[in-house]
């Protein structure tokens, strides 16, 4: 294998599995090193820097991280990454000073917005230090998109999400509430800079079934009802509930029954339990509150009885791995089932629309009618006009709904300075800093520490079920937080390697609690991997390789399960491997790491 | 010296030996040795060795005497029977220990100090009564507790740190141990764990005294350019003459493309000794030969290494002494102190 190239900003980032995960790579142990250190409002705001919303992702993020933790190679369960990140944010003092500073003077552009969802409230938040003047159009008359209109409130209280949107309208952007845009056209017309659309995935499925028709009152669609809880306008639910579907809107829509008076909650799922959609932790938090998960079920036909709902017809079939791996479905000879109704709330997924989009501006739409994009830049077809969030590639989360925003706030600068999107986009970078202090002193807390996962305390379920505005978790208390941030294993912290130094003396090999380390003789990587002294099979997970060293033989690295523990660069005579912090820069509007 | 406390959790994929434990279950505690130490690859190397030959770590005792090397006996096998003995008298410790329970296994470890000076006379008796052990020594050429002074295998010439060369001739521990009895004799380098594992696993299972002398390399004071025990010395001139491998007796013996020319010399308890002839002119077997071999290469500042020399049909000390197969510390009071009649019987034969 070719020496690896350590200064290439991918290499090191990779190592950091969380931040690498992290669709807006947010420096996960770099906050929760300072989460333990209690300085909440740092922490804080290295998050609102990267992800901008800490407060509700903290809650109510997809945690791409979690399942990426190198915990859960060399252990099990990862570091509760997200209840740390709520941690900074329900403990952070005032951050005011450290919020960026927004040009009186502004620099002539002006920007518009549309949709007030995570996605362009974070575009805004970029653009403004800037000197943008950002215009926000949302049909709603409050902003926030569907961190408010799909998430229940006692997941995200009401107070931590309008927080974090009126820190972003309160830096200066200028709010249309209650505008709905019924035409791009008209919006063209009004020569913007340039235009973001951020208007989410805002149609909900329905599903066509026998009978559909004549119980049309008693069947809701998900997405819609939870909006209408949310606002208000729907305050109880009466009866047995049925929910289809098996993402995080139907545990969303179940949970939310339950509270809102429903007699009984069940959710109905066509496929099998392992492969549902919705998270695992989402999925614990329904049957935890007794609601039964039905899989297997796939739906016939709503069964009526003059003009009102009776139930649902379901068909009885049973999961075979296919020789593929996929699961297919055959029925199991099982007579169908009624399940009784009285409402059916409809969770099935929901599609991109954009019908006020008039298909002549030249602006492309695809066959699933999500716009044509560039997947670097964000820009549609139209060279005015960018989108981001799920209204961009489709339904996915705030976090990268986030992402989007940065790049597409890029772009716009880019756009507005009148640049090359590509060519003049700022590049990614690393630093590598030391953390030698002394003798046998890191700047970072090397020790492993082996204890379990923690569990968030959650509010009594019985106060919980009661009031749909309750939270039902109560998040870490710092003593808990400080417990969890000890779990980190600092992946940020390098293991790096200077051949000229080395004199193969096998003290790191020898130290290693984890195999990591091997001396050995070049080959391709295939070989390589398997040369080691514990085979590196995890090929997602790559090998570090030195140059030849005096013997022949090269040092070889396995990122995979390495617990950054710091014990190669204690043992070592030569300082050879030293622990090095390596700062991930990832280009970003605004951003005070930059 | 370390701080960081080594963490129990291991590669999830780290082998289990016949007995259940993987490699790390054969661990000291962390080493408070100088980073680099070329000792603490050696306790590397018998914790992998012990743990490959799934070996039960609570049937072992280790003995050691003063000095750098005489610490590493913490650094392995935890689970073990252990004694730090008085500077230099290693042996005797360990030769009561070996009467009192042959059953155990038995690893001494000492230094070039211990065992070529304050305790050479101990060295060559237990060599002469070819205790069932295997001894180790880590040999830096170098007083490293004591701020490096020569010690008495340092070679002639080789200088200090601070350039003052070695006015006297070493001391030779391997033609030595040849010498005086060892019935298993190997040197190896503790950069070298290729090489190393295999002898000790070998010496391990030999029946009867395997002497090991290792070199290691004093990282602190002895690593020098002008060194002949530094690592870039030795990695420059060892001539390695013969590897070994160890076969157990339920391995099949396959087909292997290793370098040399292959012997292998059947164990009396039912193993296998794979050697690898490295130089056709060496004959392992043949002692006077190898000496000579040996004291040559010395000459020339080449340093051999590899089994040197191995008789597997030699006598231990109990074989010698005849005593009775149970270990002594079995036998209770009876059997110990059989009687008047006994007593009497045994005087009238020296009558």
């Amino acid at each position: 294998m070719q020496p690896t190239k350590i200064h290439d900003p991918d290499y090191f980032h990779k190592v950091v599995d969380c931040q690498w995960a992290c669709p807006a790579h947010t420096p996960v142990p770099e906050y929760i090193r300072l989460i333990a250190q209690e300085r909440y409002s740092e922490a804080y705001m290295l998050n609102w820097d990267s992800n901008v919303f800490p407060g509700v992702l903290g809650r109510t993020c997809d945690r791409p991280c979690e399942p990426a933790c190198r915990r859960v190679r060399t252990e099990e369960k990862p570091v509760a990454i997200c209840r740390l990140k709520r941690v900074a944010a329900d403990n952070k003092g005032d951050i005011s000073d450290y919020l960026p500073r927004v040009p009186k003077v502004k620099n002539g552009k002006k920007i518009a917005l549309i949709g007030a969802g995570p996605a362009s409230l974070a575009v805004a938040r970029d653009l403004l230090p800037l000197g943008y003047e950002v215009h926000l159009f949302e049909k709603d008359p409050v902003g926030g998109g569907m961190m408010r209109s799909q998430i229940p409130s006692f997941r995200l209280p009401e107070s931590v999400l309008n927080e974090e949107v009126d820190q972003i309208l309160n830096m200066g952007v200028e709010c249309h509430f209650g505008h709905e845009i019924s035409s791009m056209k008209a919006m063209l017309e009004q020569n913007f800079d340039a235009y973001f659309i951020g208007t989410g995935a805002p149609r909900g499925r329905d599903l066509e079934l026998p009978g559909r028709a004549e119980v049309d009152d008693q069947i809701h669609i998900g997405i819609d009802w939870l909006s209408s809880v949310a606002f208000g306008h729907i305050e109880r639910i009466e009866g047995k509930v049925i929910v289809m579907g098996g993402g995080n809107t139907a545990m969303d829509c179940c949970r939310t029954s339950l509270r809102l008076g429903a007699d009984s909650v069940s959710v109905v799922v066509r496929s099998a339990f392992e492969v549902m959609k919705a998270s695992e932790w989402e999925k614990e938090d329904a049957m935890r509150e007794g609601i039964p998960i039905i899989n297997n079920r796939p739906p016939k036909e709503y069964v009526h009885e003059n003009g009102k709902l009776k139930g649902v017809l379901f068909e009885c079939v049973e999961p075979v791995k296919g020789e593929n791996g996929r699961l297919t479905y055959v029925p199991t000879g099982e007579p169908d089932v009624l399940i009784e109704a009285d409402h059916i709330l409809m969770a099935i997924g929901q599609d991109n629309h954009c019908p006020w989009i008039e298909r002549d501006l030249g602006l492309e739409f695809d066959k699933w009618d999500c716009p044509v994009l560039d997947e670097v830049t964000f820009q549609s077809t139209h060279p005015k006009v960018f989108f981001g969030g799920d209204s961009a590639f489709g339904p996915e989360n705030i976090i990268w709904a986030s992402a989007h925003a940065h790049q597409a706030a890029i772009s716009i600068h880019l756009f507005c300075q009148g640049k090359d999107l590509k060519q003049d986009r700022p590049p990614r970078g690393v630093n590598l800093l030391s953390t030698k202090m002394g003798v046998h002193e890191w700047a970072y807390d090397a020790e492993h520490d082996a204890s379990v996962r923690n569990l968030v305390p959650l509010v009594e379920q019985q106060t919980a079920l009661a009031d749909v505005k309750v939270e039902v978790e109560l998040g870490f208390d710092p003593a808990l937080a400080a417990a969890e941030a000890q779990r980190c294993l600092n992946c940020d912290v390098q293991t790096v390697f200077t051949e000229k130094l080395c004199i193969e003396c096998d003290a790191c090999v020898d130290i290693c609690p984890m195999d990591s380390i091997s001396f050995v003789n070049n080959a391709d990587e295939s070989q390589l991997r398997l040369r080691l002294s514990a085979p590196a099979l995890n090929t997602e997970q790559d090998l570090y390789v030195s140059t030849d060293l005096p013997t022949g033989r090269v040092m070889v690295k396995d990122e995979d399960v390495c617990l950054h523990c710091g014990l190669c660069a204690e043992r070592c005579p030569t300082n050879a491997w030293d622990m090095q912090r390596s700062i991930v820069h990832v280009p970003q509007l605004g951003s005070f790491a930059e | 010296m370390t701080f960081v406390v080594k963490p129990r959790t291991h590669h999830p994929r780290l082998p289990l030996n016949d007995l259940g434990l993987t490699r790390r279950d054969y661990e000291g505690s962390v080493s408070t040795l100088c980073a680099g130490c070329g000792h603490d690859s050696v306790s590397a190397a018998i914790v992998q060795a012990c743990a490959e030959l799934s070996l039960p770590p609570h049937r072992f005792a280790k003995v050691s005497g003063i000095g750098c090397s005489s610490k590493t006996p913490s650094y392995f096998l935890n689970k073990s029977h252990g004694f730090n003995s008085v500077h230099g008298r290693m042996p005797s410790v360990m030769t009561g220990a070996n009467l009192a329970n042959r059953d155990l296994h038995f690893i001494g470890v000492s230094g070039d100090g211990d065992s070529a000076s304050i305790g050479m006379g101990q060295f060559a008796h237990i060599m002469r009564r070819r205790i069932n052990m295997l001894y180790i020594v880590d040999n830096n050429g170098t007083y490293g507790l004591t701020k490096g002074q020569f010690s008495a295998t340092n070679d002639k010439g080789s200088t200090s740190k601070k350039g003052a060369p070695n006015l006297y001739e070493p001391i030779d521990l391997v033609t030595m141990a040849m010498q005086i009895g060892a019935s298993f004799v190997a040197r190896s380098f503790s950069g070298d764990k290729q090489q190393l594992v295999p002898l000790i696993k070998a010496g391990l299972k030999h029946k009867g005294m395997a002497f090991i002398d290792v070199v290691s390399p004093c990282v602190a004071f002895n690593n020098h350019q002008g060194s002949t025990k530094s690592y870039e010395h030795i990695r420059q001139h060892t001539k390695n003459v013969v590897d070994a491998d160890y076969i157990p007796v339920h391995q099949e013996i396959t087909a292997d493309y290793r370098p040399g020319t292959r012997e292998d010399v059947n164990m009396p308890d039912g193993t296998t000794l794979k050697l690898y002839k490295l130089d056709e002119n060496y004959d392992v077997h043949d002692r006077v030969g190898a000496l000579n071999y040996i004291q040559r290469r010395q000459e020339s500042g080449e340093v051999v290494t590899g089994l040197l020399y191995v008789d597997p049909e030699a006598a231990d000390c109990h074989e010698i002494m005849d005593t009775v197969q149970r270990p002594l510390n079995e036998l209770n009071e009876p059997e110990l102190c059989p009687g008047q009649d006994k007593l009497d019987l045994i005087n009238d034969s020296f009558r």
